[in-house]
């Protein structure tokens, strides 16, 4: 009966065993639904997709009408939660790194600020938060008749705010040529602006004399091609707005909420982060007659983004995800269309697998680009 | 005449400058090291002063603390409406739950919160009878005591529960089968058999890659479709089992953490004394990896609390839920109850979780003694 008491053969028999458990519970499942759906009188299958949608969207940056497909509109809301999640990254990452430098600031008054914004936003639910976003921006704003009128172009009201919307014709280009060549042309100097600073000591004012040529270069396109923008202004047009291109006030509460939530946690991991560098750096730095500010920025931050990438990446994940809740204030994201489209052809399975698979997808492609970013940033040893 | 000099008494002791010593120095090396810093403790003074003005002003100077109904509170200019508050608090900690049938609800709240009390608070003794008490036998009073249907209490179906109290039974449920399944979760994600390893693994990444709403939709919409036809689980049910789900994931790899930090040694000893692979785990190395990521699991435990306020979106009346529910009442609806029972319900999540925060870092002090020498 020796064989009884081998490892490898008992372990082998009990993942048979997990193997037949699962294979016995996805029988039932599959059996099970396809059982529900010939009540239901449905069939399995993604046909639906291109069958027209028939509801509307608030807002979406492709075309998009109620005659649509069913698989436009999950475009659509995969866009808009690109959208809401890319600017929610860019804008809470400022407003993590600066309220995570305030909260180690020795001035009493910044380093307390920082730490109640710290302990009061990430105590409550972010769900709520967006609710009294909403509240706080919506509410307060007055009707489109009624609109803040800013030049006749910019109106801001319970609508949204409606601004002026720029058509690129023929010649924009030649533009974008030339903003990435400016790209390319700023990147190669920095690099030989840092060998010559590593080389011979002395600093060139490289971002002072890039950045300039980065914003003027697209602009210079423009006008030598003729300058082929056209703009659509906003009108009043009965009881809305015609023209012009509008954030809409879902957008702004979900887009403010996400920032100020998930900057609370980006502080925390910055203040970890910069704590761990020892304290011998920024002293050697001082010695070397470094300001702070540039200690903070040349010495210190570099090598403090060694910790803090990491836990930056999921919480830019979390962002991502937290953007789902967009469906409890009716800002047409993935996940609100998803439920939508669920609710107008009844095809649940189909439905909600679509979303699965682009959050996993998210998921994965954001955490492998934020793998690949870290290993890139890591410490080189001898 | 030689220009040498040596002292031959003591310089005279100068007092400290002012600069360096006093109030004066103390409020300079605080409020205004350099004046750049002088500068930003001006605007951001100013900024926390408005915005706790603003808040001030509008929950306690402007607000309206008696009225019979809306029309006070809907004037121009008023605050806060807390009267909307005094009247829905029993509402919010109670829910639908029938009048009658509320002492259930009490006996629920006091039992917890003693059993929780004896558990959390260090110096209070028999630990373990209380936790198996907390983990196993008061859920399954709670199921029948606040259920109803047997032993002569009536029946009260979970449509009828809400607020506060589906809002601990979902955060306590939560919590209570997220620690089992977390633990092997995270062992069959270590574990050198290739199938379970690689299921668990797929569950785990896939749960966490998604969010909890979807989890949340999908729960309600699919599950149902996945049971014998005829079966309908209970919308409550459904949401409690994909949010413990969901918390599982995450404890996983909590717990996956404190594993790997166990040195190999402590393994292979347990293995050298004979130890078969349960006992290994559950007297050596489970305890030790346990006691370090106690500090992760309450965290876990803080953002699960939060996140029972997603359930609100799938039409549950969750404590988030009840509130907003409230602001459609005839009676109370006023430019002002949305902002007021929001401000109120930010308050009391924060209490919680501020709380839940504060008993983190005192236990992570307390058991900060092993693995440090």
């Amino acid at each position: 009966m020796d064989w009884l008491y081998d490892p490898r053969l008992r372990g082998i028999a009990s993942q048979i065993v997990v193997l037949l458990l699962i294979a016995w519970g996805l029988y039932e499942i599959v059996a099970n639904t396809q059982a529900n759906l010939v009540k239901l009188n449905q069939n399995f299958g993604f046909d639906f997709l291109g069958k027209a949608a028939g509801f509307d969207l608030s807002t979406s940056l492709v075309f998009y009408s109620s005659n649509s497909t069913y698989g436009r509109a999950l475009q659509v809301g995969f866009y808009n939660t690109a959208l809401v999640a890319l600017i929610g990254i860019f804008f809470t990452t400022i407003l993590g790194f600066i309220i995570g430098v305030m909260r180690l600031s020795k001035n009493w008054v910044v380093s307390r600020f920082a730490t109640l914004y710290i302990e009061i936003v990430r105590n409550i639910p972010v769900l709520l938060q967006i609710f009294i976003w909403y509240a706080l921006v919506l509410k307060p704003l007055p009707g489109p008749k009624q609109a803040v009128n800013i030049a006749n172009s910019v109106f801001i009201s319970n609508r949204g705010i409606i601004m002026p919307q720029p058509f690129f014709g023929d010649g924009t280009l030649l533009a974008i040529i030339l903003f990435v060549a400016a790209l390319i042309g700023t990147w190669v100097f920095r690099r030989w602006a840092r060998k010559r600073q590593e080389a011979t000591g002395q600093a060139v004012p490289a971002w002072l004399i890039s950045l300039p040529i980065i914003i003027l270069a697209p602009i210079l396109g423009l006008m030598l091609a003729g300058w082929p923008v056209t703009w659509s202004f906003p009108e009043l047009a009965g009881f809305n707005f015609k023209g012009g291109m509008t954030l809409v006030p879902e957008f702004i509460a979900l887009l403010l909420a996400l920032v100020i939530y998930t900057a609370a946690f980006i502080a925390e991991n910055v203040r970890s982060g910069i704590l761990a560098v020892s304290h011998g750096q920024s002293e050697a730095a001082h010695a070397l007659g470094l300001d702070g500010g540039k200690t903070l920025r040349l010495v210190v931050i570099p090598q403090a983004m060694r910790v803090i990438i990491p836990p930056m990446a999921s919480q830019y994940l979390n962002l991502t995800k937290n953007s789902s809740l967009a469906v409890a204030i009716g800002y047409p994201d993935l996940m609100y269309t998803t439920g939508t489209v669920n609710n107008q052809s009844g095809k649940a399975i189909e439905a909600y697998s679509i979303a699965l698979i682009v959050y996993l997808t998210t998921s994965l492609v954001t955490s492998s680009f934020m793998n690949w970013f870290n290993a890139r940033m890591k410490l080189v040893e001898r | 005449m030689s220009i040498a000099f040596v002292r031959t008494a003591d310089a005279p002791l100068l007092p400290a400058p002012p600069t360096v010593v006093g109030w004066q120095a103390a409020l300079r090396h605080r409020f205004m090291p350099t004046p750049l810093s002088g500068v930003a403790s001006i605007v951001v003074g100013t900024l926390l002063v408005w915005v706790l003005w603003t808040i001030l002003d509008w929950a306690l100077i402007r607000a309206v603390f008696v009225a019979p109904d809306r029309v006070l509170c809907n004037a121009e200019g008023a605050g806060a409406c807390w009267p909307f508050i005094g009247e829905k608090l029993l509402q919010w900690v109670y829910g639908f739950y029938p009048h009658s049938e509320r002492w259930r609800v009490n006996i629920v709240y006091l039992m917890g919160a003693v059993s929780l009390a004896g558990l959390l608070i260090p110096r209070i003794p028999w630990k373990g009878w209380n936790a198996i008490f907390f983990f196993v036998i008061y859920p399954v009073i709670t199921f029948f005591l606040l259920l109803g249907g047997r032993f002569g209490l009536t029946y009260v179906e979970t449509s009828q529960w809400g607020g506060m109290l589906v809002t601990l039974v979902l955060a306590v449920t939560a919590i209570v089968t997220s620690v089992p399944i977390g633990i092997l979760l995270a062992l069959g994600r270590r574990s050198e058999m290739r199938v379970v390893s690689l299921l668990c693994t797929l569950f785990i990444e896939v749960v966490r890659g998604v969010p909890l709403v979807l989890v949340l939709f999908m729960a309600a919409n699919m599950f149902p479709l996945f049971m014998p036809p005829g079966v309908n689980p209970d919308k409550l049910l459904k949401a409690v089992i994909g949010t413990a789900l969901f918390a599982s994931a995450y404890m996983a790899e909590v717990i996956r953490g404190g594993l790997q930090a166990i040195p190999k040694g402590q393994y292979e000893a347990s293995q050298a004394l004979g130890l078969p692979y349960w006992k290994m785990m559950g007297l050596i190395v489970m305890p030790q990896a346990l006691k370090i990521v106690i500090p992760g699991i309450v965290n876990n435990f803080i953002g699960l609390f939060k996140d029972t306020s997603l359930v609100t979106v799938v039409g549950i009346f969750d404590l988030l839920g009840i509130v907003q529910s409230g602001f459609n009442d005839p009676k109370w609806a006023s430019a002002q109850t949305g902002n007021t029972g929001y401000f109120a319900l930010a308050m009391i999540y924060w209490v919680f979780c501020f709380g839940m925060s504060r008993y983190s870092m005192y236990i992570e002090r307390k058991l900060n003694t092993g693995h440090k020498r």
